[in-house]
């Protein structure tokens, strides 16, 4: 049989997203419950009422991907502190898909994996978007914006991260389109101002509202003075982590000065 | 966690026990979030990391002692101390709450 050790590593050696509960203040002190997104769950942390209620706890946790302790009672009561659980999440890895195959996309593709995003790089011009161009993608795709996020828009969520480099009118007004109603946590365009203000005009006449632009970083990056592909990067990667974090960065969408 | 499986595998296929140190919680300062993992056998080799390094010393003293018996599973809290500068702690300020077992599930 296999053990919850065994599954575990598997599971995370396969990025299937696991959460392990682990008893470490309560009766049976390192009792042990495996839970996966499907359901799936191996182990006992000593009673069954309290198993449900961990089970739940840590699916919702899957989602955020965050790790906790969480107290209970002794059959899984809410605010109740008769037992301490540590909930390890392994959550599947947030994504990053990146319109536009140009040579920032190399440069951000390759900051994307470092940061542990799985990364997707689209392009509809076959000649542009290639492997050989993206070896550190895990993903290049041939196809337009629009068509991309129709087939995996519903897959998107919080975590995850949209960056359109194309500044082509054409390529990137349907993949601001295509992003604005999926759950994504990040959207953000490239261009420079004046391309961000016909890109606006542009967007404001397909029908998108104000208020949904304001989902839009553009232009794209915080406001730290990059200029090359990969200080570019930086500054991209850099802006979506603070959105995470909730912290005040300058952003280049929020001022009015020149970018570089 | 992954960065960690290969050492244990290996300690594992040459039958030697496992200890296992995560960090589930920290106040204030901490290196390293909840879930950061570092592997200890019995001869003291290591794998993974749960600090910036303030604290990985001890925590391999503790595990030894577990796999030795002499200590139960539990957890074990690294807070800052300022008063002796060789006792161990975390510099940033912060406490660590680790919580130390064997690798037999």
């Amino acid at each position: 049989m296999t053990s919850i050790y065994e599954r575990f590593r598997d599971s995370i050696r396969s990025e299937v997203p696991v959460a392990l509960a682990t008893l470490i203040e309560g009766p049976e002190v390192g009792a042990k419950l495996l839970i996966e997104e499907s359901g799936f769950a191996l182990g006992s942390l000593g009673g069954e009422a309290l198993d449900r209620v961990v089970s739940r706890d840590a699916i919702a946790m899957l989602e955020a991907g965050t790790s906790e302790v969480r107290h209970y009672g002794p059959e899984g009561e809410a605010r109740q502190h008769d037992l301490s659980v540590f909930i390890e999440c392994h959550a599947r890895r947030p994504h990053l898909v990146i319109f536009g195959a140009v040579d920032f996309t190399r440069a951000l593709a390759s900051q994307g994996k470092l940061l542990g995003f799985r990364v997707t790089v689209c392009d509809a011009r076959e000649v542009f978007a290639t492997r050989r161009r993206f070896p550190m993608a895990d993903e290049v795709v041939v196809d337009w914006p629009d068509r991309l996020l129709e087939r995996i828009g519903s897959d998107l969520g919080p975590r995850d991260a949209v960056c359109v480099l194309t500044h082509d009118a054409k390529f990137d007004v349907p993949a601001i389109m295509g992003a604005l109603p999926t759950r994504v946590g990040y959207l953000g365009a490239m261009g420079s101002r004046q391309t961000h203000e016909k890109r606006v005009e542009r967007l404001l006449e397909e029908g998108v509202t104000s208020a949904e632009l304001e989902r839009v970083r553009s232009p794209i990056g915080l406001d730290i003075g990059g200029r090359t592909p990969e200080e570019t990067a930086v500054s991209i990667v850099a802006e979506i982590i603070a959105l995470r974090t909730g912290r005040e960065a300058p952003s280049l969408s929020e001022g009015k000065g020149s970018i570089h | 966690m992954d960065e960690i499986f290969d050492d244990i595998e290996r300690w594992f296929m040459s039958g030697e026990k496992v200890a296992i140190a995560r960090v589930v919680d920290i106040e204030g300062s901490g290196p390293r979030d909840p879930g950061a993992a570092m592997a200890v056998n019995a001869r003291g080799e290591v794998a993974g990391s749960v600090s910036g390094g303030c604290v990985e010393g001890a925590v391999v003293g503790e595990a030894i002692e577990l796999l030795e018996g002499r200590r139960q599973a539990g957890i074990t809290s690294f807070g800052y101390s300022d008063d002796e500068a060789f006792a161990v702690g975390l510099t940033c300020g912060g406490t660590i709450h680790l919580f130390i077992e064997e690798l037999d599930w």
